[in-house]
C-alpha cells in the first residue's frame, strides 16, 4: 500500500474547483485523492506531509477581496497549526523540500505566485511576479491555445507541445517585478506555457492572449519543475464533451488534453517519489 | 486609533481599472476625461502598533511587484480632481471585512467587534472637470449614493501633506431598545396611516382583522399570561406584516377572482394558483402516473424532481427587481446568492450545480430625460451585470444559461430573474433527501452572517410600487465568501446528520424562516437579544425582520449542538443557538427574557383574509397593419439582426464563469468560433455518468400587448422548444413559471387594474391548458406583481413578463445537438408550419407596428414534432437544430449560418405554410413551434421517415461558400449577403458593453 499516488487538495475560503479537480487527478491514476478543508490542516488532523502532490484549485479565496489570492497567501503564510508551534507555510517547506509536487490552476496559480513559491528564481520563495487585472479590465471565460516550452524543466508538460484550455478570470495578466526577471524566466525555461494562435505561435494579440500577459506567459515552473502554476483550467478539460466544439469535431479523442498534466504528475510521481 | 493606508500602483504599471472606469464615464455620461487613476484606501481603526500597521500595508494589502503603500500620507499627485467613495455606515463592505480577517492572521489575534477595517477608492481624475461635473460623476456613475458617500477635492485644495481626512464610518447608536406598543383601537384612517408609515403594505382589512384579533378578550388573556397587555408590539405588528406581505403570501395569486371576458361570460377563480398551477401539476401528475417524476412540488424552497435512482433534481428561479432598480449591483449581487440559498435549503440541502440568469432592461442608449429616482437603463444594464458576475462567478456556480430583454417600459423597473440548480442525495440517512422535519425539542439555530439593518422591509417593500418614501435599508450588498463557507459547512453537517431540518433566511428573515419551520411542530420560543449583530442598536423587531444576507435557519437536536457549533467554528463560520421549537401553539420571541411577542401560529398563518379581485378583459380593437411590400429584405435582416432583443450578448456571457465545476457540456457560446447563439444548456452532474440535465427558458412579453393568454403560451413553447432543441427529453421536462406583474387592484393609482387582473387570469388559464397539454408538471415559481414606478404623474408599469424556465434530463449527453451548421452538403429542413402571426413580432415592432395576429400554440402538433425530433436525436441523425424565436426565419437561418461558418442556400417557396403570405410574412413571421435542424445527406430517408406526415419541409442545402442566400416566390435571390457582414450586424450592437 506504500506504492500508492496520493493527492491533496486544499479546500475552502472560496476555493471552487476541488471537485473537477479531483476527477481529473483520479483519471489521470491517482491512488488516493483527498478534498481537505484547510480547516483539517490547520487543526492538525490531517498531515500535508502525507501526500506527494499538493493542488491548489481554482475560486476566489476570500473573495480575492484585497487583490486575487492576497489573503489567502496571508493566510497560508501565517496562520498556524494548532498545538503545533508551527506555521502552515513551515509545512508547505518542507513539502517542497521534500521534492514533492505542488500544482496551482487559475486562483491556486495566483497564490503561490503571491506567496512566492513561483518562479522561485534562484531558490529565493518571495515575490518576484504577480497576476494583476487584464488589460480589458474584465473577468472573461474563453477558451485559449498555450504553447508548451519543451525545453523546460516542468515535469507537468513533458512530451507536449500545445494544449487547448479555457481562461476564467479577472486577473490573469503577469507582470515582472524587473526585466531581469522576464529575461531569467526566458533563458531558463520556466515560462512553460504562454497564450498563442492556434497555430501555437506565441501572441500577445487579443482575445488569443486574454490578458495581456507580459511575454505572452500563461504558466510558470520554478527550476526545480516539481513547481508549477498555470491561469488557464486544466482540470476543465479532462473528457471530450468539455470541449466547446465537441458536437463539431467528431475525431477529438475521448480524453481531454487538461488530463495529460494530471498524468504526467502521477507519472513522474511513480517513478520519482514512490 | 484609525490609520489611513493608501495603496497605488506603481510608475508604469498600467491602471486598468482606472482606464475602464475613464472609458464607461465617457459612455455612460458623455463626459471626456484624458485620464484616471486609482488609489485604494483601508481605514483601519484598531489598537495597532505603527509596526503592525505597516506589515499590513507591505503585507497583505499591497502587492509588492506593483504597487506601493503610504501610512497617513497622501499617494494623489498629477491630477485635477479627486474623489473619493466609500461606503456609508453599516453598508456591507466585503474587502473590509477580508482586510479585517487578514489582520487577525498577522496580530496573532482576531480583531475586537468595536474594530473594523473600512475601504474607500480614491479616482484621481485629468481634464477640465469643475465641482458640478465632479458631482455628476460621483453621483451619476462612481457611486450611489443609497449606500456610497464621497468626498470631492480639486487639486488647488487638496492638502499635499496631510490628504483625505481619516473618517471611520463606523455605525454610531444611541438609541435605546424600546419595545413599543400600539392601539389599533383607532378610526380606519388611523389604522391606515400605520401600515404606511409603518411600510407594512397591509390593507384596510387587514388592518382591521388585526384590530379584531387585538381587541379579542381571549387573546388578552393569553397574553397577560406572559406578561403582555392588549396593544400589540411593533415586534408582533413587524411580524404579521413581513407573513402577510404580497411577498410571502401571494395574496394576489391567493385571492377569490370574479373574471368577466368580456363577451358576457363570468366565473369565479378560488386562487389562481390552486386553480390553475396546482391544478395542472395534479393533473399533470395523474397523467403521468407511474412516469411521475415529481418528488417536492410547492411545498419547499424550490422545487425537487428524480434525476435517477440515486440523484433528484432541485430548481428554483427568482426575482430581485427592486432592490436592483436602486442599487443594481448590489440588488443583482443579492439576487444571485439570495437564490443559491433556495436550493440549497430545500429537503436536507443539495450541492449547487448552475445558475441561469434573465434580466429585462429599457435600452442602453436610451436618451430621453428620466423622471426622478429612476437610474438610467446603461447604469442599471452595468450594475446588474456585474452583480450577477460578482455573485455567481466568486460562488464557483457556473451561469450556464440565460437572455436579456428589451422594452421601454423596464425603465420603469428591471426584471433580474436567478435561477439556481442543485442536486440532492435521493436518500439521506435512510430518509428521502427532499424530506425534512423540525421535531419539538430542536434547537433554533442561526448560521452564517450576522444581523444589521440591511435588509428592512425588503418583503413589504417590494409588495409596493417604487415611490419617493421606498427605504434605502432595503437596500443590501450580498457576501457571497461568507455564503461559501457556510455552505461549505452544512454539506458536511448534512452528511454527518446534524440536523432535522434548514431553510433560508430570504425575505422577512427570521420572522419566516423560524415561522414557517415552527409549522413542522407547531410553535417556537426564540431569544432574540442573542442574535449576533454587525453592530449595536437593532431594536428587537429589526433583529426579526431584518433580511441581511448569508444565513440559514436549521433545526439542531439538542444532543448534536455542540458538535454542530464546534464544527462551525472551526470551518470560520458563526452559528448561534437562538431558543427552540415547540409545540405550544405559539409564535413566541423575546428580549432579555421578557416576552415581546405572542401570537398564535394559525393567526400568524391563516389569519390573512383572502383578497377579492374583480377582472375584466376587453378587446382593445387591435388591428393588422397595411404597407407595402419591403422593397430591401436583405437590409431589414440586417437592421433585425443588430436590434437588441436578437443581437449578440457575447460579451455579457464570457463575463460569467459558464464552465466552473467542469460540467457544462453544452456551453452557451457554441460554432466553429465560439460565439454563437445556443438554445440550450446542458450539464453532466455526475462524471461518471453520461446523463445530462437540460436547462432553457421562453420569455414573450411583447406578446402580453395583444393577449396574455397568446404571450403564456408562446413562452412555455419557447422554453420547451430550446429544450428539445439540443436534446432534452421532452418526456422528462419540468416547469417554473415566475410571474412580473404590474400592479392588477384597481384603485385610483391604478384604474385599469380590472384590465390587468383579467390580462392575470389568461396567463393563468394558458398555464394550465399548456402544460397539461405538454405533460409538463410546474414544481415551483414566484411571482412578483407591484413592478411599477409612480412618483408625481408619471406611471410606468412593465408589459405582463411570464419567464418561463425548463429543466429536464437526458438519458445520454453524447446525443446533445448544438445550433450551428456543421458541414457544406447537409440538408435544410424546417419543422413546423410558418402563419401570418406578425403580431407583437420584431418585424413589426421595427416598423413600429403592434398588429392583431400574434402567435397561436398548437400544442397537440408541437408535442409530436418534439417527441420525433427527440428519436432522431437518439439516433443521431441530426447535424445541428436551432429554434425559430424573434426575427423568425430569416434570422434563424443567418444565425446557424454564421455560427457555423458556412452558407446556406434556401427558397421560400419550399416553406410550408399558411396560403397567400407574403414573402416578408415567411422571412418574418413568428409562428412558434419551428425548428431549422440541418442532416447529413447519408441520413435523409431516416430522418424524413421519423417525420412522415408532419410538417417538415427541405427547404436548403448547406454551402461551402459563406453566403446567405434566400430565393423568393419569382425565382430571383431576395436575399444574398455574406455570413460575414451577417455576424458583424448582430455582433456590432453589444460587443462594448
Amino acid at each position: 500500500m506504500s506504492k500508492q499516488v496520493k493527492a491533496i487538495i486544499i479546500a475552502g475560503n472560496g476555493t471552487n474547483c476541488e471537485r473537477e479537480t479531483a476527477h481529473a487527478l483520479t483519471l489521470a491514476g491517482a491512488d488516493v485523492v483527498h478534498i481537505v478543508h484547510i480547516s483539517e490542516l490547520l487543526t492538525g488532523r490531517v498531515q500535508l506531509s502525507t501526500y506527494h502532490f499538493l493542488n491548489l484549485a481554482g475560486g476566489f479565496l476570500d473573495g480575492d477581496d484585497l487583490g486575487s489570492a492576497k489573503a489567502g497567501a496571508n493566510r497560508l503564510l501565517h496562520a498556524p497549526v494548532s498545538g503545533s508551534g508551527e506555521h502552515l507555510s513551515d509545512h508547505l517547506r518542507r513539502f517542497i523540500e521534500e521534492g514533492k509536487l505542488i500544482m496551482g490552476v487559475c486562483n491556486g496559480f495566483q497564490l503561490m505566485v503571491k506567496m512566492g513559491l513561483l518562479p522561485a528564481l534562484n531558490g529565493e520563495f518571495r515575490q518576484q511576479v504577480t497576476l494583476t487585472f487584464n488589460d480589458n479590465g474584465r473577468f472573461e471565460d474563453r477558451w485559449v491555445y498555450l504553447k508548451a516550452d519543451s525545453q523546460s524543466p516542468c515535469v507537468f508538460t513533458r512530451g507536449l507541445d500545445g494544449i487547448y484550455l479555457p481562461v476564467r478570470h479577472g486577473e490573469g495578466k503577469l507582470v515582472a517585478d524587473s526585466p531581469q526577471i522576464l529575461d531569467d524566466l526566458e533563458a531558463r525555461h520556466l515560462s512553460v506555457l504562454k497564450y498563442s494562435t492556434a497555430e501555437y505561435v506565441p501572441t500577445m494579440d487579443y482575445p488569443a492572449n486574454p490578458n495581456g500577459s507580459a511575454a505572452a506567459i500563461a504558466g510558470l515552473c520554478d527550476e526545480s519543475g516539481r513547481l508549477f502554476g498555470l491561469m488557464p483550467h486544466p482540470e476543465a478539460y479532462v473528457h471530450r464533451t468539455q470541449h466547446p466544439r465537441w458536437t463539431r469535431e467528431p475525431k477529438l479523442p475521448e480524453a481531454g488534453m487538461g488530463l495529460w498534466l494530471y498524468q504526467n504528475a502521477v507519472r513522474f510521481i511513480r517513478r520519482e517519489l514512490l | 486609533m484609525a490609520w489611513r493606508i493608501e495603496v497605488g500602483l506603481k510608475d508604469g504599471v498600467r491602471d486598468a481599472r482606472g482606464e475602464r472606469v475613464r472609458r464607461e464615464i465617457a459612455e455612460h455620461l458623455g463626459i471626456h476625461l484624458e485620464g484616471v487613476r486609482t488609489i485604494d484606501v483601508y481605514t483601519v481603526d484598531a489598537d495597532l502598533s505603527r509596526e503592525q500597521v505597516k506589515a499590513a500595508a507591505e503585507g497583505p494589502f499591497s502587492d509588492p511587484v506593483i504597487q506601493h503603500a503610504a501610512i497617513g500620507s497622501p499617494l494623489a499627485e498629477d491630477f485635477d480632481m479627486l474623489i473619493e467613495v466609500g461606503f456609508r455606515p453599516g453598508v456591507t463592505d466585503n474587502v473590509g471585512r477580508t482586510a479585517k480577517e487578514a489582520l487577525r492572521y498577522l496580530l496573532g489575534r482576531p480583531l475586537d467587534d468595536d474594530e473594523g477595517v473600512y475601504t474607500s477608492v480614491q479616482y484621481l481624475l485629468r481634464g477640465r472637470i469643475d465641482g458640478e461635473l465632479a458631482e455628476r460623476i460621483a453621483s451619476g456613475f462612481l457611486g450611489n449614493g443609497l449606500i456610497q458617500r464621497w468626498e470631492i477635492i480639486p487639486a488647488a485644495d487638496f492638502d499635499r501633506s496631510r490628504g483625505v481626512p481619516v473618517s471611520v464610518p463606523r455605525v454610531v447608536s444611541n438609541s435605546e431598545i424600546r419595545v413599543q406598543h400600539i392601539d389599533l383601537n383607532v378610526s380606519d384612517d388611523e389604522l391606515m396611516r400605520i401600515s404606511r408609515e409603518g411600510v407594512l403594505a397591509l390593507n384596510l382589512e387587514e388592518m382591521r382583522c388585526i384590530q379584531a384579533f387585538a381587541s379579542n378578550p381571549a387573546t388578552t388573556r393569553a397574553r397577560q399570561a406572559v406578561g403582555l397587555d392588549g396593544l400589540l408590539t411593533d415586534v408582533e405588528l413587524e411580524a404579521l406584516a413581513q407573513t402577510w406581505s404580497e411577498h410571502c403570501k401571494h395574496k394576489i395569486f391567493a385571492a377569490r377572482i370574479e373574471y368577466d371576458d368580456g363577451q358576457g361570460n363570468r366565473e369565479t377563480i378560488d386562487s389562481l394558483f390552486k386553480t390553475f398551477i396546482v391544478g395542472a401539476t395534479r393533473k399533470i401528475r395523474q397523467d403521468k402516473g407511474a412516469g411521475d417524476f415529481c418528488l417536492s412540488v410547492f411545498k419547499d424552497n424550490a422545487g425537487v424532481i428524480r434525476f435517477n435512482d440515486e440523484w433528484s433534481l432541485v430548481f428554483k428561479v427568482e426575482t430581485h427587481n427592486s432592490p436592483s432598480a436602486l442599487d443594481p449591483y448590489g440588488g443583482a449581487l443579492t439576487g444571485i446568492v439570495g437564490v443559491n440559498r433556495d436550493p440549497f435549503g430545500t429537503g436536507m440541502g443539495a450541492r449547487l450545480l448552475f445558475n441561469t440568469d434573465v434580466f429585462c432592461f429599457a435600452s442602453p442608449f436610451y436618451d430621453q430625460p428620466l423622471p426622478p429616482r429612476l437610474l438610467h437603463p446603461r447604469r442599471i444594464f452595468e450594475g446588474v451585470v456585474e452583480g450577477v458576475e460578482h455573485g455567481g462567478n466568486k460562488s464557483g456556480v457556473p451561469t450556464v444559461n440565460g437572455s436579456i430583454v428589451f422594452d421601454p417600459r423596464f425603465a420603469g423597473k428591471p426584471l433580474v430573474y436567478c435561477g439556481t440548480a442543485a442536486l440532492m442525495p435521493a436518500l439521506l440517512h435512510g430518509q428521502p433527501g427532499h424530506v425534512k422535519k423540525a421535531l419539538t425539542g430542536d434547537r433554533i439555530v442561526m448560521v452564517g452572517g450576522r444581523i444589521g439593518k440591511d435588509g428592512i422591509h425588503g418583503a413589504t417593500f417590494s409588495s409596493e410600487e417604487l415611490h419617493e418614501g421606498s427605504p434605502v435599508t432595503a437596500v443590501q450588498i450580498g457576501d457571497p465568501i461568507t455564503q461559501k463557507r457556510m455552505f461549505d459547512f452544512l454539506l458536511i453537517a448534512r452528511d454527518r446528520g446534524l440536523y432535522n431540518s434548514i431553510t433560508d433566511n430570504g425575505a422577512g428573515g427570521l420572522s419566516s424562516s423560524v415561522g414557517e419551520m415552527a409549522e413542522d411542530t407547531g410553535g417556537f420560543k426564540m431569544h432574540l437579544d442573542r442574535a449576533p449583530l454587525k453592530y449595536p442598536g437593532l431594536q428587537p423587531w429589526e433583529i426579526l425582520i431584518s433580511e441581511a444576507q448569508e444565513r440559514m435557519t436549521l433545526a439542531v437536536p439538542p444532543k448534536h449542538v455542540a458538535e454542530f457549533v464546534a464544527l462551525a467554528a472551526e470551518m470560520d463560520v458563526e452559528a448561534t443557538d437562538l431558543g427552540q421549537f415547540t409545540d405550544s401553539g405559539y409564535y413566541h420571541c423575546l428580549y432579555d427574557d421578557e416576552t415581546v411577542c405572542y401570537l398564535p401560529m394559525d393567526f400568524v398563518h391563516d389569519g390573512v383574509p383572502q383578497l377579492v379581485l374583480k377582472a375584466r378583459w376587453e378587446d382593445r380593437g387591435h388591428r393588422e397593419p397595411v404597407f407595402p411590400r419591403p422593397q430591401n429584405p436583405g437590409a431589414i435582416l440586417k437592421v433585425l439582426l443588430g436590434r437588441l432583443n436578437i443581437c449578440s450578448k457575447e460579451s455579457v456571457v464570457r463575463r460569467y464563469d459558464h464552465e466552473v465545476q467542469g460540467a457544462t457540456v453544452l456551453k452557451p457560446l457554441v460554432g466553429v468560433a465560439n460565439d454563437g447563439p445556443a438554445d440550450a444548456a446542458m450539464i453532466r452532474p455526475l462524471p461518471d455518468s453520461f446523463e445530462g440535465i437540460v436547462v432553457a427558458h421562453g420569455i414573450c412579453p411583447r406578446y402580453s400587448d395583444i393577449d396574455t393568454y397568446d404571450m403564456m403560451a408562446c413562452a412555455i413553447d419557447e422554453g420547451l422548444r430550446n429544450y428539445v432543441a439540443v436534446g432534452g427529453d421532452v418526456n422528462h421536462v419540468a416547469g417554473l413559471d415566475n410571474f412580473c406583474w404590474c400592479d392588477p387592484v384597481q384603485s385610483d393609482r391604478t384604474p385599469d387594474g380590472e384590465f390587468k387582473a383579467a390580462q392575470l387570469v389568461r396567463a393563468n388559464k394558458a398555464l394550465y391548458d399548456y402544460c397539461v397539454a405538454f405533460g409538463v408538471p410546474l414544481i415551483s415559481g414566484k411571482d412578483s406583481m407591484k413592478n411599477d414606478y409612480q412618483i408625481g404623474d408619471t406611471k410606468i408599469s412593465i408589459p405582463p413578463t411570464v419567464l418561463f424556465s425548463v429543466i429536464g434530463k437526458t438519458e445520454d449527453l453524447r446525443k446533445g445537438v448544438t445550433m450551428d451548421v456543421k458541414c457544406p452538403g447537409d440538408l435544410v429542413y424546417l419543422l413546423g408550419e410558418t402563419r401570418n402571426e406578425l403580431g407583437g413580432s420584431e418585424y413589426y415592432d421595427m416598423l413600429g407596428y403592434l398588429g392583431a395576429r400574434v402567435p397561436k400554440v398548437d400544442a397537440k402538433t408541437a408535442l409530436k414534432r418534439y417527441r420525433s425530433l427527440n428519436a432522431a436525436q437518439k439516433q443521431s441523425l441530426i447535424a445541428s437544430c436551432h429554434d425559430l424565436s424573434d426575427g423568425g426565419l430569416a434570422v434563424a437561418l443567418a444565425e446557424k449560418a454564421f455560427a457555423g461558418g458556412f452558407g446556406i442556400d434556401t427558397d421560400l417557396r419550399k416553406v410550408a405554410a399558411e396560403e397567400g403570405l407574403r414573402e416578408d410574412t415567411l422571412l418574418f413571421s413568428e409562428s412558434q413551434s419551428r425548428l431549422l435542424v440541418t442532416v447529413t445527406p447519408a441520413h435523409q430517408s431516416a430522418f424524413e421517415a421519423l417525420f412522415a406526415g408532419q410538417c417538415c419541409s427541405l427547404i436548403g442545402e448547406v454551402r461551402a461558400d459563406r453566403e446567405l442566400r434566400i430565393t423568393g416566390f419569382e425565382g430571383a435571390l431576395l436575399i444574398n449577403a455574406t455570413i460575414d457582414e451577417l455576424k458583424e450586424a448582430w455582433q456590432a450592437p453589444l460587443r462594448e458593453m
